[in-house]
């Protein structure tokens, strides 16, 4: 018979216990499964929505600020609009989602034993399905714009900006699910916070053209901003200004680091408190 | 050889917060910042110190009233919940059971729903998939695979549940009280099941209140009380010795005064052991004015609401009082009541539809014993509250 030997402690060794996090790898596939499938069960269309949501976004925001930006980016405006919402929709749905999920699932964490980290981290994936099934559309949209697509850049700054994308998601939704685990405000100050980061995040104009320095500042600190930019790049060929990506990017670390941190040092309490 | 699991002087202690909420708002925690003192809160002890080894192959039960700390202790070994102090040595694969149908969603058809909650209990995907026929079959549930659990019965649901749980094959199992639903046919599969696997060696850790189940699968017992370790040993001289520790008494009395005739105090207490187990109630009637020939009801439910009788004592006498108040004591014969938590409600009035006064709900009490000696099959509560006494004369 196949020996494993543990104890249980009161305090857990800090550890990322990413070992067990892939122990446990089919449970964060199911968990995902599970999101993705509740979420469109009993809507008429579907995974259309995942389509619908930033394109109807993206005829707002044309719609409002159109002829504003007319001019000043180098991409289509809807398309440099679109290309932007894909993966913000991902980061403002997956933290919304993963700040709450602790709470949705409270009754499984109070009966049954596994990483707690899997249930943020499914939320997530659950997003960046979303995500997946919005690319033919920006697929459509590129081919109707004669495909303005620049395959060195594309070739590091797709996967940069999808693995940027699910860090600072990720460790935003993670810090986020510890906080309201113990703190019920944080229910309240999610919306909140996601809508707030939207506008600091360039979407609806790109970085280039904001000359106000403190908002530039508040830009860089952002964790998405890299990303979107990155993104950006793929398709208009202009590289991000390197200043920015660091800080962006460092902050993205900073918060990932931060998140691990405090959910690895509260998560052994989150049964008592769900 | 080393036994599977050693339990080390293990504590469980939580603060109660006397005027908050369970989990803190933002505004407490940085109010405490600035003001250093936890005046309202007290530290409760659900487990103190305690320590127990069990061999591989051995199963054991663990009894002990309401908040005991029988299932703080399992959730302890489920690693759901840290000790606050003390050490646990696992040697061996522990699946738990504090539930069944953990993480079931209602808008997911069955089919998806044991996967799902397969993958939860610790299985792997091709694991559920090569025992699935078999889950299946023992559920009963065939078909409606592919419908929505919310259109299932609850009685289909828990069956597919328990079906999930029965094809585990961890090397310790931990049941908490599963098998109080259920009906009693299913429930009859489901003991049948769990002796299968304590047969094949395997270790099964059990709570219940059921006694009957504990006798019939456990080889010892462990007898908590208070959070520590009251007695432990062979099974049948520690249920014995439960037994004996029982007294259940109650008292309620009225909150306010009115001006119909009403009951001001009410206690109960059980008497004597089964077969001929009987209910004393004492209770004190005040009458502020006039009172027409009155007569009391009892009312006896089980824990979970449903009715089981009413009892009503010899009408003559009536009760009259003016401007009074009276002690009266009365006893109920319990013939036949089988062993689970019981609730009395209290009736007094003059005519079967004017009613003086009625309280529900007043007191509980909890029986532990079969009324039938020797029984060893349990008490499933889709057989009723009541075994009437029976034998076989030709």
């Amino acid at each position: 018979m196949n020996r494993t030997e543990y104890e249980i402690l009161p305090e857990k060794k800090f550890s990322l216990g990413l070992d067990e996090l892939s122990h446990f790898r089919e449970l964060i596939f199911f968990f995902t499964w599970r999101d993705i499938k509740i979420r469109y069960k009993q809507t008429v269309i579907g995974f259309a929505w995942a389509i619908l949501q930033p394109l109807l976004m993206m005829f707002v925001i044309t719609f409002t600020f159109g002829k504003m930006m007319e001019g000043k980016t180098h991409l289509p405006y809807p398309l440099s609009i679109f290309i932007g919402l894909l993966l913000w929709n991902v980061f403002s749905s997956g933290v919304t989602n993963a700040g709450n999920s602790m709470l949705t699932n409270a009754h499984i964490i109070r009966k049954i034993y596994f990483p707690r980290l899997i249930i943020p981290l499914s939320s997530v994936f659950g997003s960046l399905f979303d995500f997946l099934v919005g690319l033919p559309l920006l697929i459509v949209m590129l081919a109707w714009y004669h495909f303005p697509f620049h395959p060195m850049n594309a070739l590091i700054g797709i996967p940069s900006a999808i693995l940027l994308t699910f860090l600072s998601t990720f460790a935003m939704g993670t810090l986020l699910a510890a906080l309201t685990v113990k703190y019920r405000d944080f229910r309240y100050i999610i919306p909140f916070l996601v809508q707030i980061l939207f506008f600091i995040t360039p979407v609806i104009m790109p970085t280039r053209i904001v000359e106000n320095n403190a908002l530039r500042f508040l830009l860089s600190c952002n964790p998405m901003t890299s990303a979107i930019e990155l993104f950006r790049c793929s398709f208009n060929g202009i590289w991000p200004d390197p200043q920015l990506l660091f800080a962006s990017i460092s902050s993205s670390l900073i918060l990932l680091v931060l998140a691990f941190y405090y959910f690895r040092k509260t998560e052994t309490y989150f049964a008592d408190l769900a | 050889m080393k036994p599977i699991l050693e339990i080390q002087n293990v504590s469980k202690s939580f603060r109660i917060l006397h005027d908050n909420q369970p989990y803190l708002s933002l505004r407490d925690s940085i109010a405490s910042i600035f003001r250093r003192s936890a005046s309202s809160s007290e530290i409760f002890w659900a487990l103190k110190e305690i320590s127990f080894q069990v061999k591989q192959g051995e199963s054991i039960g663990i009894i002990g009233k309401n908040g005991a700390g029988k299932s703080t202790l399992l959730k302890i070994l489920s690693k759901i919940t840290p000790p606050t102090s003390g050490k646990i040595v696992v040697r061996g694969r522990i699946a738990s059971l504090l539930e069944v149908g953990t993480g079931f969603h209602p808008e997911l058809s069955g089919r998806e729903n044991v996967f799902l909650n397969g993958s939860i209990l610790g299985m792997k995907r091709a694991e559920i998939s090569k025992k699935f026929d078999e889950i299946i079959d023992f559920s009963g549930t065939e078909k409606f695979l592919d419908t929505p659990l919310k259109h299932y019965s609850s009685g289909m649901q828990l069956r597919l549940a328990f079906a999930v749980a029965a094809f585990l094959e961890p090397e310790i199992m931990i049941i908490d009280e599963v098998l109080a639903v259920g009906d009693a046919e299913f429930q009859r599969k489901c003991i049948g099941k769990m002796e299968d696997v304590s047969r094949s060696g395997r270790t099964i850790l059990f709570v219940s209140h059921d006694l009957n189940a504990v006798q019939t699968l456990c080889s010892s017992v462990i007898h908590l009380e208070h959070g520590q370790i009251k007695a432990s040993g062979e099974t049948a001289s520690i249920i014995s010795g439960y037994l004996n520790s029982q007294s259940i008494s109650a008292e309620w009395s009225a909150s306010r005064k009115k001006e119909q005739p009403y009951f001001e105090k009410i206690s109960i207490a059980l008497k004597g052991e089964q077969p001929s187990l009987k209910l004393e109630i004492k209770f004190r009637i005040c009458s502020p004015g006039t009172m027409r020939n009155s007569f009391v009801a009892f009312n006896i439910a089980t824990g979970s609401g449903a009715m089981v009788g009413q009892a009503i004592p010899e009408l003559d006498p009536f009760i009259s009082i003016e401007n009074a108040e009276a002690e009266f004591v009365s006893e109920i014969d319990l013939n036949g009541f089988v062993p689970g938590d019981y609730m009395i409600s209290a009736w007094v009035g003059p005519h079967f539809n004017e009613t003086y006064d009625w309280q529900k709900g007043i007191a509980g009490f909890t029986i532990v014993d079969s009324p039938q000696k020797k029984r060893t099959f349990p008490h499933p509560p889709a057989h009723g509250a009541i075994v009437p006494s029976s034998r076989i004369i030709s």
